[in-house]
């Protein structure tokens, strides 16, 4: 015989829910009995009728207490290995939560539970009336000659409850899990303190390995790629030089491979001074943005505020994003902006504010949401907690404005 | 028959040493000694007391600027040694450093300018002289941090002459660069030292202090 998926997958489910609850029910009881036992004893104690009673009420007391950790660690597990939900481990910073749960939220859920399970069971037991009926004594039955109708009413409130039980279980396990965590675990707003804390620390060191993997990129190119091409281009340089009794085709070549080398190196000196500069960790901020300013195709008057003591350096993730903004800046002016004659620069420090202000005269109209130049700028001024501010009307000029936070 | 010079070569790559050597001897130098670090290129000096020292910035044990102290140290301690720093990177600060020490006989190239032989040569032998070589990139960024005073007076032209003066070369030098003649770069030369104040000079070294000085580094010539 095959089951239907549907009913198949209610089944399952409702296995579940019952199980969850079962569990449930008397975890949640115990301290409602442990209340109930501490209420009658201290009216005994009113009444005055033993003398061993405050001992034995001194012992639920400290039951109640101390059984707390166990009943949270008992609801986690059972959270866990029936729902999935994994509650983490609230410590006893949290305890008058616990206790709230335990003393009156779980007494009523137990309440809820032990209805729902007593539901299930009659509704069972009303269903299969016609089976146990007959263990009866046929007296009874004697005495009672409608029976058979009755029971066929009883049967038909049986399949009612049946029916009804999966979703009202369903129900109940919902409502369980919407109370159960939040007063269970850790105080959701801590936790969300905390994963900021997590986050901001991962994205810091993130962005600290990518700042050394590209200084490793720039040395291993300088050290590697670029000596051997600074030899070749010297090598063919001299053969230029000392072979001059060659024929033209061949001083054609040679000449060729020479510019070529020249080129590649020049190339290769670009993307590196992209990357990571060496000049930026060894001299600074300062010096690496001279460079930059220096090698740009148009006027760049660079002024650069910032303490000359090495000791007063900004952190070297933030100087290196500064240098990136200046770089890109630099580069999109001399690409995009139609007309601009001149550029300026300018970085200070006002605080623990490293600004960072890139202006042209060009014709204006930049789009910060168009080209992915400015979007990856942006996104590396976020990387540091910066922020990114372009003003580009059409007709010029355009400003450039980041604000690098960096503490002291 | 003249002596023929001396010089000692600092670079710790040795592909580009070799190199270095060959364009070393065509410029006319006897190769004395070569060294991969800064140590060793102190103790070269030290023996051979050469007319030139060839040096890379870039040297083992720190990859930093080994180079540049070196070169300080040679000047103060061996002033007829001429000194030529070769880097990956030319920074205008480390030109300062040099030429506030002392001004003759000092040059600072980025490497690769060695691959133009002829070029290089010439300027091997103007350090060697007692001149000057400066990287055109250390005098665009020197002329970067002062593009606010005087030499917006300037024209065009004369700022091209300005920076091929700074990069320490002779009027005909200049002239071969610009592809003008030499009367006419004597010209641009008297109206740029006119417009900056500059005393006249007639040697090209003491005219290259000025402008040196005048953009911001080195002695008061």
């Amino acid at each position: 015989m095959t089951i239907p998926p549907r009913l198949r997958r209610t089944l399952t489910l409702l296995t579940r829910d019952v199980s969850f609850l079962a569990l449930g029910a008397p975890l949640h009881l115990f301290t409602g009995f442990l209340l109930f036992m501490i209420f009658g004893l201290g009216w005994e104690i009113i009444e005055g009728q033993d003398s061993s009673v405050p001992v034995v009420l001194g012992f639920a007391l400290l039951l109640a207490v101390f059984s707390a950790p166990a009943l949270t660690a008992a609801q986690r597990w059972r959270f866990r290995r029936l729902l999935g939900i994994d509650i983490p481990r609230p410590g006893w910073q949290r305890a008058q939560r616990q206790y709230g749960y335990h003393c009156l939220v779980g007494i009523l859920l137990g309440g809820l539970e032990v209805l729902l399970l007593s539901l299930l069971l009659t509704g069972v037991a009303a269903t299969t009336v016609y089976v146990w009926i007959w263990g009866v004594s046929w007296e009874w039955r004697a005495d009672h000659p409608g029976y058979t109708t009755q029971a066929f009413y009883v049967t038909l409130a049986g399949l009612a409850a049946l029916a009804a039980a999966p979703a009202l279980a369903t129900a109940l396990v919902r409502l369980e899990t919407y109370v159960g965590p939040g007063l269970l675990g850790p105080d959701p707003s801590e936790d969300l303190a905390r994963r900021v804390v997590d986050l901001t620390e991962s994205r810091d060191g993130i962005v600290d390995a990518a700042d050394a993997e590209r200084r490793r990129i720039e040395r291993d190119l300088h050290d590697g790629a670029q000596q051997r091409l600074v030899s070749l281009a010297l090598n063919l340089g001299l053969a230029k030089a000392t072979l001059t009794d060659l024929p033209p085709e061949a001083r054609e070549v040679i000449d060729a491979a020479h510019r070529e080398a020249k080129d590649a190196i020049e190339e290769l000196s670009s993307l590196v001074r992209g990357l990571h500069p060496a000049v930026l960790d060894e001299l600074g901020l300062d010096a690496a943005l001279s460079g930059l300013a220096a090698r740009a195709p148009l006027p760049v008057r660079l002024r650069v505020d910032l303490p000359q003591d090495p000791s007063e350096r900004v952190a070297p993730a933030v100087e290196a994003v500064a240098y990136f903004v200046v770089s890109e800046a630099l580069t999109n002016v001399a690409k995009h902006a139609r007309g601009a004659s001149r550029a300026e620069v300018t970085v200070t420090r006002l605080g623990g504010i490293l600004r960072v202000v890139i202006a042209d005269d060009g014709a204006g109209g930049a789009d910060s949401s168009r080209g992915t130049g400015l979007t990856g700028l942006a996104q590396r001024v976020r990387s540091v907690d910066g922020t990114f501010r372009m003003s580009s009307p059409v007709g010029g000029p355009t400003m450039m404005s980041v604000e690098l936070p960096c503490p002291r | 028959m003249p002596e023929v010079r001396r010089a000692v070569i600092a670079e710790d790559s040795v592909l580009l040493r070799i190199g270095l050597v060959k364009v070393v001897e065509m410029a006319g130098f006897e190769v004395a000694a070569e060294a991969g670090d800064a140590p060793g290129l102190l103790a070269a000096v030290e023996e051979h007391r050469p007319d030139l020292a060839v040096v890379d910035v870039r040297m083992p044990p720190g990859f930093t600027d080994e180079g540049v102290r070196a070169a300080l140290a040679i000047r103060q301690k061996w002033p007829s040694t001429a000194v030529l720093l070769l880097s990956q990177y030319v920074e205008e600060r480390y030109a300062a450093d040099l030429l506030a020490a002392n001004t003759s006989g000092v040059g600072y190239l980025l490497k690769q300018r060695v691959a133009d032989v002829e070029e290089f040569i010439e300027a091997l032998r103007r350090v060697a002289d007692g001149g000057t070589a400066l990287d055109p990139q250390v005098v665009a960024q020197l002329l970067v941090r002062r593009s606010s005073d005087p030499l917006e007076r300037l024209t065009a032209r004369e700022r091209e002459v300005l920076a091929l003066m700074a990069e320490g070369r002779s009027n005909a030098g200049i002239a071969a660069g610009l592809v003008v003649s030499e009367s006419a770069v004597a010209k641009h030369i008297n109206n740029i030292l006119a417009k900056l104040d500059l005393p006249r000079a007639d040697a090209d070294h003491r005219r290259v202090l000025a402008v040196l000085h005048f953009l911001g580094v080195g002695d008061q010539p």
